[in-house]
């Protein structure tokens, strides 16, 4: 028996870019999130090879659940083929040999920052989603082991005074992306900067979510089969952006979260925020046999 | 009859730390009072006939003795009985009428008057209603109900400060000079009033400067008499 | 359980339990010892406070009396002692319980005003939206009941609902505790605390607010216990006093006896010192 048998060639980067301490304790913080859902994990964020702040959270997440059998879908603000969600997709590709796609059907394990695909994530699927700030409480209290304290206290009073003093001044809820809310019943967390539009679509949803900031060195989750409710008062009811009504001028299709394109005119153009589902309608129109899978909302309403 | 009050041997002195001394205010005390009887305490100034009945109220503490007190729950030592006991006693059964009132600021004559009845569970309507007629009765001017007595001369104040010690029917009132610098018609209706409650069977004590106003309703005298120096060191 | 009347040596006449009040006390401590270090802050202090009562707790600075006001919010747990309210669903020493049962307790069934309006305050947040935290704490979730009941509770402690949505920061120091008063009540709760409420209010504001306190007890009837080292303050509110000094409860009476037939040195020097 000799030494080489026994131990593994050497390798200028473990598999998967982090090295395996790392991912065990990532894979451990995962689990923790999981059984504890939307209760923030602090981890050691370690080192990827982009700064901090453009998904290091989200990246080392989806580097830990890589496999070769992967296929990895990566968003940002609903678009595939922005340059850094192309890099980042590159490179996962690059240090586990899986696969690339744009689809979100075809997709095992998707990365976004900023937006949930319209087409309903299946059992299965893993969403990670990149957070910049997890602490939801951090507008109310700036001393964080305070605010750990009013976590374990369930103590969200003040989270529901700001939306109160939000409808005294301006007669409305305010709050726009990143809509705190109550995870199975118990912890408040910050759904990422995801628009009002995509929060009901992680109340019990069939797949996985992990969100996880890098900088922040905190990991949540929302486990399938989880209530996800937005902090609302019972006579005010919460409501998602007004896109309902908006079509898409590339694709013509309606009903979706939309990006607003200003126009010279001074008017405003919308397209699909959900770029490759454009892509799939303009291709169904054209004749190709592209699959749109089962949409969240269908008509811009909630289906 | 069982009597309402049965005072034993009622000793009280006061004790000055900072002079290092004791003063004497009396010892001794006894006698009994029944319903519906009124006693006058009699005896030069500073004999302790105003102590004496502040004892009777527990706002002197006595050193010795015993202040039975029958209520219809049983018998009381208010000498020794507890603070909140007392408490229950003075706002459902014991009264006390001095000249001087204690008004607080924003509030009303009629609303003081009527806080007694407040207390004891009568609504606020009604109890408003009683406090008014019993200002009338005593003559406060009826664009005074609505004042604060803060405001008031001493001989209105004091019309005040009578309805309102009165309104409510007790069982045991203790007069310390309820008469001084009132006009006659508030002491005709004060007379009257105490006249009333007497017939009720309301017991009373009390100290009068001239006890001619009250002589009609005069059953018993005690006379206090000097025992040693005495003096109020609240005063 | 009655507590010791600490009195002056020469005094021979304790007094008896209860007889003629038949309701239970709605506070009931006892044996309540605390020290910081070599510091000993409270020393076997009991107290009853029964319901609709107010009991004022006297003493210089340094005499225990907040520090007992604190026990009493279970914001401080003691070295020894028990601590009980006669409220349904409500058993045991409550220094026992949890953090989580603890501060539902307190924000549901113990209101307190602080002498400091930053302590008891949000600052930053309005006035209404100060008292609706409170409610929102206890589980209400309509905006309109909140904006109803934040009224109810404002209007309550003579607030100017014009005023309602300013931040306590914009406000005078007599509305600031008028914003805490409302925030103590919102919720009705069984017992009121108040730590030296008035002290640093102009005189003027001062007998405004002990006003509302008054006002606020006999229609309310609110069982209170007010900390003060101002004895104008204990003399207008209190039922019974308590005298505290150095940790220790020195003498306790009926509030019109201990001013005019104080018992203890300390108390007297106490009284006669007052302008």
């Amino acid at each position: 028996m000799s030494i080489a048998s026994l131990t593994k060639a050497w390798q200028p980067m473990s598999y998967g870019f982090l090295d395996a301490s790392a991912k065990r304790e990532l894979r451990r913080k995962m689990l923790k999130a999981i059984a504890v859902p939307g209760c923030q994990m602090p981890y050691a964020s370690r080192e990827v090879p982009m700064a901090r702040g453009w998904g290091t959270g989200g990246l080392q997440v989806t580097l830990t659940l890589l496999k070769p059998s992967s296929v990895v879908k990566v968003i940002d603000q609903g678009a595939d083929d922005s340059v850094n969600a192309a890099s980042i997709r590159s490179f996962l590709s690059k240090v586990s040999g899986a696969a690339e796609t744009w689809d979100t059907l075809a997709a095992s394990l998707i990365q976004s920052r900023h937006r949930i695909p319209e087409e309903r994530l299946h059992a299965g699927q893993i969403l990670v989603l990149q957070v910049p700030n997890p602490e939801p409480l951090r507008p109310v209290e700036p001393n964080m082991s305070v605010a750990r304290q009013m976590h374990a206290d369930a103590d969200y009073g003040r989270l529901w005074l700001i939306l109160y003093e939000q409808i005294v001044r301006s007669g409305r809820i305010m709050e726009g992306a990143a809509y705190p809310s109550v995870v199975n019943g118990r912890h408040v967390m910050t759904p990422s900067p995801i628009p009002r539009w995509d929060v009901p679509k992680l109340h019990m949803a069939q797949h996985l979510t992990f969100l996880s900031a890098g900088r922040e060195k905190r990991l949540y989750a929302v486990p399938p089969f989880t209530k996800v409710e937005p902090l609302v008062f019972s006579d005010v009811p919460f409501k998602v952006e007004d896109h309902g009504a908006l079509t898409c001028h590339r694709s013509g299709v309606s009903g979706f979260y939309m990006n607003e394109i200003p126009q010279d005119n001074g008017g405003s153009a919308f397209e699909l925020s959900d770029s490759h589902l454009g892509i799939k309608a303009i291709r169904k129109a054209e004749g190709e046999a592209d699959r749109i899978g089962a949409t969240w909302y269908r008509n811009g309403q909630l289906a | 009859m069982t009597p309402v009050l049965q005072v034993q041997n009622l000793c009280k002195h006061f004790e000055m730390h900072h002079l290092g001394q004791r003063l004497m205010a009396f010892e001794g005390i006894s006698f009994d009072l029944h319903a519906g009887e009124f006693l006058l305490l009699r005896g030069p100034n500073g004999v302790g006939k105003s102590t004496l009945l502040r004892t009777l109220y527990r706002s002197y503490l006595p050193r010795a003795g015993h202040i039975l007190y029958h209520t219809t729950e049983g018998r009381v030592d208010l000498a020794r009985a507890a603070d909140v006991d007392i408490a229950l006693l003075r706002r459902r059964e014991i009264g006390f009428v001095t000249q001087f009132l204690i008004a607080r600021p924003r509030v009303a004559a009629e609303d003081i008057v009527a806080e007694p009845l407040r207390r004891a569970g009568v609504a606020a309507a009604d109890a408003l209603k009683e406090a008014r007629r019993w200002l009338d009765e005593f003559g406060v001017k009826r664009d005074l109900w609505r004042a604060y007595p803060t405001t008031f001369s001493g001989g209105e104040q004091q019309k005040v400060n009578l309805a309102r010690a009165l309104i409510l029917p007790q069982r045991l009132l203790l007069l310390d000079e309820p008469t001084a610098s009132l006009d006659v018609g508030a002491r005709a209706a004060l007379v009257r009033r105490l006249g009333d409650l007497k017939a009720q069977g309301v017991a009373m004590i009390g100290v009068f400067h001239h006890p001619g106003d009250v002589a009609d309703l005069i059953d018993r005298e005690i006379e206090l008499t000097t025992s040693e120096v005495c003096e109020d060191v609240a005063v | 359980m009655v507590p010791e009347r600490t009195v002056g040596m020469t005094q021979t006449l304790s007094l008896l339990p209860p007889q003629l009040m038949t309701t239970p006390p709605l506070l009931t401590m006892t044996g309540v010892s605390r020290r910081y270090g070599d510091v000993v802050a409270l020393h076997d202090v009991s107290a009853l406070v029964y319901p609709g009562e107010v009991l004022g707790i006297v003493g210089e600075s340094g005499s225990g009396k907040s520090t007992l006001l604190r026990m009493m919010n279970l914001e401080d747990t003691p070295d020894t002692g028990d601590y009980r309210l006669a409220l349904p669903d409500l058993a045991g020493n409550l220094f026992g319980l949890d953090r989580f049962a603890r501060r539902m307790l307190c924000a549901t069934r113990i209101g307190i005003v602080y002498q400091n309006p930053h302590q008891g305050l949000l600052m930053q947040h309005t006035s209404s939206g100060n008292v609706a935290e409170r409610l929102l704490i206890a589980g209400e979730r309509s905006f309109a009941s909140l904006r109803a009941r934040g009224r109810t509770a404002l209007e309550a402690s003579e607030f100017p609902l014009d005023r309602m949505d300013a931040r306590p920061i914009e406000l005078s120091g007599g509305m600031q505790q008028r914003v805490q008063l409302a925030k103590a009540i919102a919720l009705e709760p069984a017992l009121l605390l108040l730590d030296e409420p008035t002290t640093g209010l102009d005189v003027s504001v001062q007998a405004l607010v002990l006003d509302t306190l008054k006002r606020l007890q006999r229609d309310g009837a609110i069982t209170m216990v007010i900390v003060s080292h101002d004895l104008g303050v204990i003399r207008t509110m209190a039922d019974r006093v308590m005298v505290m000094r150095r940790g220790r409860v020195v003498e306790q009476g009926l509030s019109d006896q201990i001013f005019q037939d104080p018992q203890h040195e300390y108390t007297q020097q106490l009284v006669h010192a007052k302008l």
